[in-house]
């Protein structure tokens, strides 16, 4: 499999009030098509990942949107799956051109979630895990992932509370050297491990905050993209879903469906764990990138704590893990995060991403993961 | 999001306050709620009456909840298994956050979990305690 990346735009990620649903969609769809260098009538198909327009700005129909945006008549549709949205939108596009149904695909994440109180983007969120038999009993997102960190760090001890706040403090790196990326300040070990608890072990410097942001990738055929002499190429898809509940999991040490997508794309893409050079991973909580480290084949079960030991997932580490800043440090505004994700491995192997580039960078895969872990989407990007 | 229905809670009534789950008349496999297939592939299930007894597999402290929830916090959720197979997620009451364990056991209790808005409905369920 093989489609090629036209081009890339994204709005700042943060607290955006001056923007709304369809304005932040809109300035990252017209960067992608100046990227591109594209008009917008080339465009064959688009695909928009958003999750929460109808619970927090009462707007369905992002799809329409989408397209209306452009002026365009053509197929557009929104696409959910909760934290997985914007990948799965990404999919989406991949699969169009792959069928020979489209030569070339929007792909665009957006959410708006600063309009209202955290209560209530609290409440929202929890449509992703399970209503009646989580929701209903009070549990939140942290508390889900909270339930993930007290099992995992129980069974596997070398992962102490230090070393989980390495996570933070690695992503907050990164997000000081990313333009765009909603929080760019470096953090300590203290600053995570003295912030306010969220849900035992997870203080709020564990957890992704709520983000205003709009992502786009423009793809086209093979064909297409090397007349465009595009440099960067999606190779793997790999889509795996489990249970919406923790409780009906077979594990609550690992994330299961990740290492199934894992593989899933690593086996269409024709690659070996050691081939990949970096990672873009869901780190909506920080135990969460623990958990995607190990999925992804970067680390045995209960071993990921090692690589934070040596420091290996910064950008000139051996295991270079969200040059982005990740969802902790560049912001989560839901539906945008998969392509984001996308976007940042594009930077990467165009060899753009200046003080945070990876060097020789070839290849890249993303893991964008829904829920707790009901839904998780790999990806796997080559750079020629 | 809480969609306040008494249609829910009659769906439910079960699941929710009687402690009745379903045992796949195939393989024996017990669940607490009933959702699509079992593992081994049948649809078929015998209600059962669970004991109520069980013991912590993974547990948190939730400090900031959800709108519904948020007089309540902080309050401590587990992930269960009972004694009868079935694992299930629920609130720990009458408990120190400080003393719970994993592998603790614990037995379930009809409590109160939350009310809809000022004049609303005050919504029962069942949370578990630990055995001392
Ligand atoms: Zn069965």
């Amino acid at each position: 499999m093989k489609v090629g990346v036209l081009g890339i735009g994204i709005t700042k990620f943060g607290e955006i009030w001056d923007k709304g649903l369809r304005e932040l969609l809109l300035d990252a769809q017209l960067l992608a098509l100046k990227d591109a260098k594209i008009e917008a009538k080339q465009i064959d198909a688009l695909y928009t990942g958003n999750m929460c327009g109808d619970s927090l700005s009462g707007q369905l129909h992002v799809g329409a949107m989408a397209a209306e945006n452009l002026n365009l008549d053509k197929a557009s549709i929104r696409v959910e799956g909760a934290c997985a949205s914007g990948s799965l939108a990404l999919r989406e596009g991949v699969l169009a051109i792959e069928s020979g149904q489209a030569d070339i695909v929007m792909v665009n994440g957006v959410e708006k979630m600063t309009d209202v109180s955290t209560e209530q983007v609290t409440t929202a969120l929890m449509g992703a895990g399970d209503e009646e038999l989580e929701g209903f009993n009070g549990l939140t997102f942290p508390g889900l992932y909270a339930l993930l960190a007290k099992a995992y760090m129980t069974k596997y001890s070398k992962l102490t509370r230090d070393l989980l706040a390495e996570v933070s403090v690695k992503n907050h790196f990164h997000g000081a050297r990313n333009s765009y990326a909603q929080f760019k300040s470096e953090i300590t070990i203290d600053t995570v491990k003295n912030a306010t608890m969220v849900a035992d072990p997870l203080t709020l410097f564990d957890c992704s905050p709520i983000t205003d942001g709009a992502a786009s990738i423009i793809l086209a055929s093979e064909k297409t993209a090397k007349a465009m002499k595009s440099q960067v190429y999606i190779t793997g898809s790999g889509l795996a879903n489990d249970s919406l509940s923790l409780a009906r999991r077979s594990s609550l040490t690992s994330i299961p469906a990740g290492a199934v997508a894992a593989q899933r794309a690593y086996s269409q893409a024709k690659i070996k764990v050691d081939d990949i050079n970096f990672a873009e991973v869901h780190d909506c909580f920080s135990i969460a990138e623990i958990l995607a480290v190990e999925a992804l084949g970067l680390a045995k079960p209960g071993e990921a704590y090692k690589l934070y030991e040596n420091k290996d997932t910064y950008f000139d580490g051996a295991h270079p893990v969200n040059t982005s800043g990740g969802l902790k440090a560049c912001g989560h505004p839901i539906g945008a995060t998969g392509v984001k994700q996308a976007i940042e491995a594009v930077e990467q192997l165009r060899g753009h991403a200046k003080n945070r580039q990876v060097k020789d960078a070839k290849i890249g895969v993303t893991h964008n993961v829904g829920g707790s872990g009901a839904t998780v989407c790999v990806h796997v990007f080559k750079g020629e | 999001m809480f969609r306040e229905s008494s249609i829910i809670r009659w769906r439910n009534y079960n699941d929710r306050y009687k402690l009745i789950g379903y045992k796949c008349d195939q393989c024996g496999k017990t669940y607490f709620e009933k959702k699509g297939l079992c593992t081994c592939g049948s649809l078929t299930f015998d209600e059962i009456e669970f004991s109520g007894k069980g013991k912590i597999v993974t547990y948190t402290k939730v400090h900031s909840g959800a709108e519904a929830f948020q007089e309540q916090a902080p309050f401590c959720v587990a992930i269960i298994d009972l004694d009868e197979g079935a694992r299930i997620t629920a609130q720990l009451t009458d408990c120190d956050y400080e003393d719970l364990k994993i592998g603790m056991e614990v037995e379930a209790v009809l409590r109160k979990f939350y009310k809809s808005g000022e004049k609303g409905v005050i919504h029962y369920g069942t949370k578990f305690t630990p055995k001392f």
